[in-house]
């Protein structure tokens, strides 16, 4: 048995803290339909995320609203739905990003495998070497590519075969071959995709637990982004993936699940929230709520 | 009513208006003509003052030039009386006061600057970012006053005995003397007038470093030293230099809390402790009493060499500054 | 030890421990915590050094204040040198001011070409000009040919290093006028004098200001240039004859902390503290005014 399993009985589905039974939750996604009903096909999954009730401020102004959701582990998660609706305040506060931003309040638990996030004895740099990111725009250092990706397992002190942990990145994320023959050359110099799939090696030469991407391929030309997508399909299993994404194509083509986030009017002004969360196929197939097939079939076509 | 514009208002088919309409055409050409000259006659100006200050006083230190020749530099001999003069005193004193304080002033400078860009909340910036930069405004007659009367004696009570005791197998850290004025004493004043200097454009500079980058690097599990360290400082390191070379340029020329402060000695002394003599301050204390030819020359030498230095230190700054930076390197 | 790992999530972690520092992180966050309290040491250093100088200036001079001591001339106050300074001042800006503005028109308005470079360069340079240097340099040019000192000398001398952040002040500011007010003006025909003369000067005004009153502060505390080329002797009269060698609020506090007598010393003191309580007040009220104006620049 695996220490979450151990932990946490049965992978993930009980509870983590006994639930008031006044308190009714609306859960969401596919995870939360399993329990005594186990007329599942596939075998349970263990949760990373265990989002409950969260809501988030930037100082008056509410960005993200009541979002209740699992995050399964090993698999790809898409997040899709119109601009403004909290989809990245929400990708930003699950490893603890947005804490530079000074006005910031996030309501509700976020649990990582358990243990809240935002609790006070939590240190946010030992979260984020757990939990990686890649932005929308491609951030490389002003440094070579060899020290880009090399830069920060260094600061973990992994110094023991380092050029070894540079390859492979740098394989994982597709861009071995371009770059191999010029490590030492300045990152500067690459294509925005390959300077994209160089922040992705950068992240995943550290092994984190969680790869969070934030519209990855947005700023990408359709060559460059198609070969995001590739990359995602290898780094599947590898590591648990949330990724934020406008384009549903690469979202159905590439995600397990798919969370819609749309703008909750009710109650005055608009806010984010998370409208449904289920098996990418039910979600772009037959989609439970209106707004999830107004916004899902808008697109397509 | 009518409210049409008659043909005539719109002015170009009655002779008499053409006629003035022509005047006032050649009035304005001749108007932009005399502005583009006055001008540029303005901005050459600025580069004759540079120019022919320099002139001047190469052609004015002449007579020592030819007399003494670049042995000057080196003789530690200046005796009026006897018409022998040599700068090797105030060229030491010029440059160990001026890198000392250099050495000193810098670290504590990006340290601040690190500090107020990434550290200090923004209201607290905006207080303490003032506060810097009034550092920089204090005269330097003010300074050095403070510097002889109330720093100097503490220094000679306190800290120069302390570093005497702990440091003295190193031959700068002598005995303490019994004024207080010396080297060591200058050169922390010296360092008060650098900080602000570099403090000021640190700080920009490490405002300029892109914030999606330092994300970046947080968002691999680094501290925030580490941001720092790795990406912040690397970035900025050039425009730091620059910034540091115009402090030195500060210090190398600053004459009157000099003179005010480090007792004007005659001698080379290995000890920071002892008296000196920088050529600002020479130059600050005997000018208005030299009487001989020679004296006065070899006083102009010495402005020659203090011009040398503190062009070379500038432009090296301006240099490193341009190449690295699109914005220029002045000190505020 | 992770090295051979290919298969799905064997970290060099356990991703389910607490979430406390692991590994060397516990030792990575004391070295960034002494680095930022290094650096929050060296900003208090800084305003604590300004406090104390400060400080120091304002309880010993404080003392020596007095009615006398503004109007009246040594040994009782230092009235002619205020006098004196307030003149040198004048003059020097009324030399700077203009001359820096034209010079900062030049590089915005008629930009660029081949000399816009070298003085530039040039304004940079004299911005880190040594100022005994420059006294040196103005000795030769006016005291030399005169065989006098004067306040015109030591005005020539202040204009100068007045010039470089008049000019840079203003080019500043002009940089900031939106070049639809100059198409504007290019196409209802105005010409290029009188639109720079008549609406690109006057709504950089503020600026200029600005920069004149920093300017003014900068040279009202210089020493180096007047004790070359005027007077430092306390002086007894007021002298308004720009012709002489006025004494000066600079020049008497370094005359007087050079002589080892303890009355011109509390007397240093006092001319220490207005000299310092006017440059202040300048560096504030410049501040002030360019925050208003930035303000009103944000809309």
């Amino acid at each position: 048995m695996s220490s979450v399993e151990q932990q946490f009985g049965q992978a993930g589905f009980e509870p983590t803290a006994p639930v008031p039974p006044s308190r009714v939750r609306i859960q969401s996604g596919p995870l939360a339909e399993a329990g005594p009903s186990a007329g599942r096909r596939e075998p349970a999954v263990e949760s990373v995320f265990d989002v409950r009730e969260v809501s988030v401020h930037y100082g008056a102004k509410r960005a993200l609203q009541g979002v209740n959701m699992r995050i399964p582990r090993s698999r790809i998660t898409a997040l899709i739905g119109p601009s403004g609706c909290g989809k990245s305040t929400f990708i930003r506060s699950l490893n603890r990003m947005n804490d530079s931003v000074p006005s910031f309040r996030l309501d509700g638990e976020v649990l990582y495998h358990g243990h809240d996030l935002y609790a006070g004895n939590v240190d946010e740099v030992e979260v984020r070497r757990r939990i990686g990111m890649v932005f929308q725009k491609p951030n490389p250092f002003p440094k070579s590519i060899h020290d880009n990706v090399a830069w920060a397992p260094r600061n973990l002190g992994l110094r023991h075969g380092l050029d070894e942990r540079v390859e492979k990145a740098l394989r994982g994320a597709a861009l071995w071959d371009e770059v191999k023959d010029r490590l030492k050359s300045s990152a500067h110099g690459l294509s925005g995709g390959q300077q994209q799939r160089l922040c992705i090696a950068r992240a995943i030469a550290i092994e984190p637990d969680v790869l969070l991407l934030d519209e990855p391929a947005s700023a990408l030309d359709p060559i460059a982004t198609a070969s995001i997508e590739e990359l995602m399909h290898s780094l599947k299993g590898r590591f648990t993936i949330v990724i934020v994404t406008h384009n549903m194509q690469q979202a159905a083509r590439v995600a397990d699940e798919t969370a819609f986030f749309g703008l909750n009017a009710a109650g005055g002004e608009p806010v984010g929230t998370l409208i449904e969360h289920d098996h990418t196929e039910k979600i772009f197939g037959h989609p439970a709520d209106p707004r999830t097939r107004d916004y899902v079939s808008g697109r397509f076509g | 009513m009518s409210t049409a514009a008659s043909p005539a208002a719109t002015g170009s088919v009655q002779p008499s208006r053409s006629r003035s309409a022509a005047r006032r055409r050649s009035l304005d050409r001749f108007g932009d003509g005399l502005l583009r000259v006055v001008c540029a006659a303005a901005a050459l100006t600025a580069v004759g003052i540079l120019v022919l200050s320099a002139y001047q006083i190469f052609d004015h230190a002449g007579p020592a030039i030819s007399k003494f020749g670049l042995g000057f530099l080196f003789s530690t001999e200046w005796l009026p009386n006897f018409g022998v003069f040599g700068a090797g005193v105030m060229l030491y004193g010029t440059l160990v006061s001026s890198f000392f304080a250099l050495l000193l002033g810098a670290p504590i400078a990006i340290a601040i600057g690190l500090y107020l860009s990434l550290l200090a909340p923004k209201g607290i910036r905006g207080v303490i970012s003032p506060m810097v930069e009034m550092l920089a405004a204090i005269p330097s007659v003010i300074l050095g006053f403070w510097g002889i009367l109330l720093l100097a004696p503490f220094v000679q009570k306190h800290v120069e005995p302390f570093l005497h005791n702990t440091l003295g197998f190193i031959p700068l850290f002598g005995p303490p003397q019994t004024t207080g004025a010396s080297i060591f004493t200058a050169s922390l004043v010296l360092t008060i007038m650098i900080i602000p200097i570099v403090a000021s454009i640190s700080r920009d500079l490490f405002l300029a470093v892109p914030r999606d980058v330092q994300d970046g690097a947080s968002a691999l599990g680094a501290t925030r030293w580490e941001v720092v360290r790795g990406i912040v400082l690397p970035t900025t390191s050039s425009g730091v230099i620059a910034a540091s070379l115009l402090g030195l340029g500060r210090a190398l020329g600053e004459a009157i809390a000099v003179a005010q402060m480090i007792g004007a000695g005659e001698k080379i002394n290995t000890s920071l402790f002892e008296t000196g003599d920088t050529l600002a301050a020479r130059i600050a204390n005997q000018f208005p009493g030299a009487i001989t030819g020679m004296h006065k020359a070899s006083l102009y030498y010495c402005a020659a060499i203090l011009l040398v230095i503190g062009l070379a230190s500038n432009l090296c700054a301006q240099w490193i500054g341009r190449r690295f930076d699109y914005r220029r390197m002045v000190a505020r | 030890m992770t090295l051979e790992s290919t298969n799905a999530h064997e970290s060099p972690f356990d991703p389910a421990a607490p979430l406390t520092p692991t590994g060397n992180l516990r030792r990575r966050r004391a070295i960034s915590r002494v680095a930022e309290s290094g650096a929050t040491l060296a900003a208090a250093l800084a305003v604590g050094v300004l406090g104390i100088v400060v400080y120091g200036v304002l309880v010993h001079g404080a003392g020596a204040l007095s009615l006398d001591f503004f109007f009246e001339g040594a040994p009782n106050g230092i009235g002619p040198a205020l006098v004196g300074t307030a003149e040198i001042v004048t003059m020097a800006t009324l030399l700077a001011v203009p001359l820096g503005v034209l010079v900062a028109v030049y590089l915005v308005e008629f930009g660029g070409g081949r000399i816009a470079t070298p003085v530039r360069l040039a304004l940079d340079v004299m911005n880190g000009y040594p100022s005994i240097i420059v006294g040196v340099f103005i000795f030769i040019l006016i005291v030399e040919a005169t065989a006098s000192q004067s306040a015109i000398a030591a005005s020539v001398a202040l204009a100068i290093i007045m010039l470089s952040i008049v000019a840079r002040g203003t080019e500043e500011v002009l940089r900031l006028v939106p070049d639809s007010m100059r198409e504007a003006s290019d196409a209802l025909g105005v010409s290029r004098w009188r639109s720079i003369l008549t609406v690109i000067l006057p709504s950089a005004v503020g600026g200029i200001a600005t920069a004149t009153i920093l300017a003014v502060a900068r040279a009202a505390g210089e020493t180096a240039p007047l004790i070359l080329l005027t007077s430092n002797n306390p002086g007894i009269e007021v002298s308004l004859n720009p012709f002489e060698a006025v004494p000066n609020v600079p020049g008497t506090i370094y005359r007087l902390s050079e002589e080892a007598n303890p009355e011109g010393f509390a007397r240093a003191w006092g001319a220490g503290f207005v000299l310092l309580a006017l440059i202040m007040a300048a560096n504030v009220g410049a501040r002030v005014l360019l925050n208003r104006s930035r303000r009103k620049m944000a809309g």
